[in-house]
Formats: C-alpha cells, structure tokens, sequence
C-alpha cells in the first residue's frame, strides 16, 4: 500500500481551477496549480469538506461499487445508522435491512448496534483508565486525522477504542463464523455517510488491519435501496438496534449516553477546529467529554448522503423515540481489551519546516518577511489559500514571489518604468548636453 | 539560571497585549503554538508552552493595564517573558494559591479568572520567577526546558 491512501480524488475534467476548495480546507491541504485543485496528501484527512463546496462536483470519494459484494460467497452489509435517515418515515427500519437482502447481501448487521457496544466498552474503559480531561471521542475518523496532523499534542486525550463500524464487522464475521460458514468467504461492506470511513479502512488508525471489506457510498446505494423498499413489506426481520444506537447519526448522539456532567458536542469541521485549538491552549478544563464530527448536523450531514442533513436528523431523532434508548448489555467478554486499539498512533506533524532546528529557525524567519511583503488579501489568485501559505510554499520551494499577481504586476510596473526610462535615453550623437 | 542557549541564535517574537480585550485574547499564545509546530518541537513541549503562554497571556488582560509577552525559542528551551503596566501582586505567595484570584465579578462571569493562572503556570514550567510589587507591575519569567 503507497504511504498515503485517500478516498478524496478529483476528476481533474471537471475541475474549473476555482478557488472554492482552497479556502474551505480546513489542513491547507489544496492547492491550485495549471488550473486545476491539487491535493497535498500529506496533508489531507479526508474529511470531504472540498466535495461539498464544489460547484463542478470535481471533488469525489472513491467507494467500492454495489457489484462489489458479488466477490464474496457471503456478503455482509453494515448500515451506518444514518443510512435510516435518507428514506420518508413510512419505511420501517426492518424494511431497509430486508431491502437491503433483497439487494443481495447475505446478512445484514447493523452499525447502530455495535455503537451501543462501543458505548458500554468505552463507559468501561474510562472505569479502570484515566486519560487527561476533556476525553476526546474516536467516532469520527476525520476528526482522528486532523488531531493527527494538527493537534498531535492531543492524541493522548483520544480514547483508544474502535469505532461502531470496526466492532460491528468483527462481530458480524464472528458470529457467522460460530455458525459454520469459512470466514474467508465472508466480505463485510459498510455503508457509508463519509468519505473518511473509506480512508480508516483502507489505511486505519488505531489498528493493524480493518476488518471491513469495501466500503459503498449511500449515495450508491440509495437508487436501488429504494427500488426495493417499494416492494418490501414490514414485518418480518426484528432490528437489533435501539434508538440509543442509532441515535448516533446525529451530533450529541454519542455523549448522552456516557456517564459525563459536562460534554461538548461539536459539529462541523471549523468548529471542531475551534474547539481543538481552544483544548490545546489548556483551556474547556471544566468539559470531560468532547464528541467532535465533521461534518453539520453530524453523519446525517456526510457528504456521501442523499437527504437533505436537517431533515435526516428530525428523522433520526424520531426512531430514537420510536426505538428506545435501553438496548442490550454486551456479554462480558466483549466489554474487555478486545476493542481496544493496538496500535499507538503517531503523531503527522506536517506544519514542520525542515527537520534540523536551524534551518526551519532561517526558514521561519524568511517565511515572516516574505509574508510581510506579501499583500495580506488572501484572495487565492496565488493557488494558495492565504499569503502566509503562500509564503509558506515559497520557503518550502512550491512556489515563488511572482505566483502572486500583485507582486507581479509590481514587478511589470517596474520592468515598464525602465523601459519608458530608457526609450528617453538618446545617443550621445543626437542627444542633448549631459 | 535561565542563561542563553548557546551557539545558537535564539528567535525571538513579541506580541503586545491589551488590557480587557477578550476577543484577541489568545492570539498570541496561539502563534506561539503554531511556531513551535513548524519548528518540529514535541508535542508535550509545545502543550506546556501554549498553557504557560496562554495563562499568561490572559493575566495580563485581566489584572493588567496592558503588557507584553515575549518568547525566545532554542534548541534547549523556550522562554515566555510576560511584562504588564498594572496594579502589582502585593502577595506572590497567596497569588500562588490554587483557588485565590483577584478577578472581578464580571470577568469570572466570562469563564475567566478561576485563580488557577499562576499554579497552572507553574505546573508547565522548568523554571519560573515572579517580580512583583503594589504598584510595580508584574514581570513573569517562564521557562521550558525542551528535555525534562
């Protein structure tokens, strides 16, 4: 696997080289070079902010097609909860899982459930643990990425547990295993809100390997999810998961079940940035909890769904009510290690200049001067997102002085100044006395 | 004790602070903060500086009449000088107190002034020195050692 996998591409056909995406990025991870984004991958979390403010749709995550499941003898599908969210409230939940056998999925094990597992496991974990406060939530993988990259001061602040999607397709290819059938045979798909689930699967976090085995876009499914439900009665299939799991498609879902007096919940990824940036100056001491997801409103505002965000989450605040809250205990075994990352993850530290102390101290002060010269409008003519990114490319040698057009056309005025200047000159032959 | 970090030229920045200005209030802390992300310090280090330099940061818009904060980055260490034209601490030791604040009303109502500034400094710093006096103004001395 290369060192940067990322669901985020762009079909450079469609990029009209604007500057939409640059200015939204919340890394600095977009440039724009020949008239078309480019991406720093170094940089980029996956967090699909750029495929939400691009007018041109150039911006898209690379999920795995509905066909994929035919790879596998015994395709698994895993629900995000938010996938309930996208149908009118007359299909029933157990319609969905039925439509989605009929779509041709073997068994169907919901996302929503292993998040109430996530939940006892992490309240567990925080019973023999103590991690400095605010605890930060793991659920949102952008949100990883971008303490990674950022804030990795504040990785030890992260609580170290998989997400409902890693323990949902464990126990989905445990228990179909218990059952006779070869695990090899068993593929397990998430159907995802996000462009950052694709990420944490094909390159995780936290752990070794994923143990999803393709990731579809809801907006894939949607089409023929819908064909189905038309014709799909309620009834026969008993969901497993209550309202308190699926309540997790929404931003706040996650931390009214913990045990906690103060929690933050914070949605959209500028705000978690806020929050973040508020957390690493010592401050929100008072918070325990801090649930961050990127994306407004939280999945339901993923930018892989269809539905409108704030209707999804009326309706996902209905099935809470419609479902309960009080699901069942995890047996014992599970509420141990078991979940638990094993792997540390290690800090990204993309803002650094250069690796010997002196020179990114000369770097640093270029950047300072250059930055001064520059005009401060951060009007993204350059490619870059502000001057002092600009600046910033310059001293890392990605860019120079005249990528902006005001210094450029200082530049101009300058060379035209000259030129008037010494069209004046005459020859001593016919000139004037000097 | 705090003495230069040798054969090495130190960079320096300076930040002015303004009294009561909660809404800039952090600012400079933050720069700070991202300097020392470009510069490749670790994470812990950098966590310790963002603390001591914010907390002071915000004791100069608080208690003062407006000040300065100045850090000096080397490879051993990093320095927060924070300078304020203010009232003075009459009592550094009660000052020192975890709980004991000055603050006024309308400014623990913000959040602000839990009397938790100063020890929290402390708890970041390798060093630290405070000189005061009623009437004096105040001069904080921080500094971080890079290897504890």
């Amino acid at each position: 696997m290369a060192a940067y996998f990322h669901s985020v591409t762009l079909e450079k056909d469609k990029c009209m080289g604007c500057t939409n995406c640059i200015k939204r990025c919340p890394t600095e991870a977009i440039r724009v070079r020949e008239g078309k984004a480019k991406i720093i991958d170094e940089r980029c979390i996956d967090c699909g902010e750029c495929i939400r403010v691009c007018h041109n749709h150039a911006k898209r995550a690379l999920t795995d097609p509905l066909e994929i499941i035919k790879a596998y003898p015994y395709p698994v599908a895993l629900p995000a909860p938010t996938l309930y969210s996208q149908f009118s409230h007359k299909f029933k939940v157990d319609q969905i899982i039925q439509g989605l056998l009929n779509l041709g999925f073997f068994r169907v094990w919901e996302v929503a459930r292993g998040a109430e597992i996530a939940t006892q496991v992490l309240v567990k974990y925080l019973e023999n643990h103590a991690l400095p406060k605010p605890v930060i939530s793991a659920a949102c993988p952008a949100v990883l990425r971008l303490i990674q990259v950022r804030y990795p001061e504040l990785l030890e602040h992260v609580i170290p547990i998989e997400s409902p999607m890693e323990i949902s397709a464990r126990l989905a290819k445990k228990e179909l295993e218990e059952e006779g059938y070869p695990v090899e045979q068993v593929g397990v798909f998430f159907i995802s809100p996000c462009a950052a689930k694709v990420t944490s699967v094909k390159n995780p976090l936290g752990v070794k390997k994923s143990q999803v085995d393709g990731v579809i876009a809801i907006s894939d499914i949607y089409g023929p999810l819908l064909a189905q439900l038309a014709s799909t009665a309620s009834g026969s299939i008993q969901p497993r998961a209550s309202g308190a799991g699926i309540g997790w498609a929404v931003i706040g879902g996650e931390s009214r079940l913990l045990p906690f007096n103060q929690t933050l919940s914070v949605d959209g990824i500028a705000n978690v940035v806020r929050v973040l940036d508020d957390i690493a100056m010592g401050k929100l001491k008072e918070v325990d909890f801090i649930e961050g997801l990127a994306c407004m409103g939280g999945c339901v505002g993923g930018p892989l769904t269809i539905e409108n965000s704030y209707l999804s989450k009326t309706r996902i605040q209905n099935l809470s009510k419609k479902y309960g809250m009080s699901y069942p205990e995890v047996a014992p075994e599970f509420a141990c290690s078991e979940f638990f990352w094993t792997e540390k993850i290690e800090p990204c530290s993309v803002l650094v200049l250069d690796e010997d102390l002196a020179l990114a101290m000369q770097k640093l002060e270029t950047l300072d001067e250059i930055h001064k010269a520059l005009p401060g409008l951060d009007c993204g003519s350059c490619g870059a997102p502000t001057c002092r990114a600009l600046a910033e490319d310059i001293v890392r040698g990605l860019a120079v002085e005249i990528d902006c057009i005001f210094k450029l056309r200082e530049k101009v005025t300058d060379l035209a100044e000259r030129m008037v200047e010494l069209s004046s000159k005459l020859p001593p032959s016919i000139g004037k006395p000097r | 004790m705090m003495d230069d970090n040798k054969q090495f030229k130190p960079l320096k920045l300076h930040f002015t602070v303004e009294q009561g200005d909660f809404i800039r209030a952090g600012e400079a802390s933050s720069k700070i903060k991202k300097v020392l992300s470009q510069l490749g310090f670790p994470g812990p280090l950098i966590r310790r500086v963002a603390i001591a330099a914010y907390e002071a940061e915000m004791n100069i818009v608080i208690h003062s009449w407006g000040g300065e904060l100045e850090a000096e980055i080397g490879p051993e260490h990093v320095k927060i000088v924070a300078r304020d034209r203010g009232p003075g601490i009459p009592d550094i030791a009660l000052a020192m107190e975890e709980g004991y604040s000055t603050a006024p009303d309308k400014v623990r109502e913000m959040g602000f002034g839990a009397g938790m500034g100063l020890p929290n400094i402390q708890n970041c710093a390798t060093e630290f020195i405070i000189e005061s006096g009623e009437g004096k103004g105040t001069v904080l001395r921080i500094l971080i050692a890079v290897k504890e």
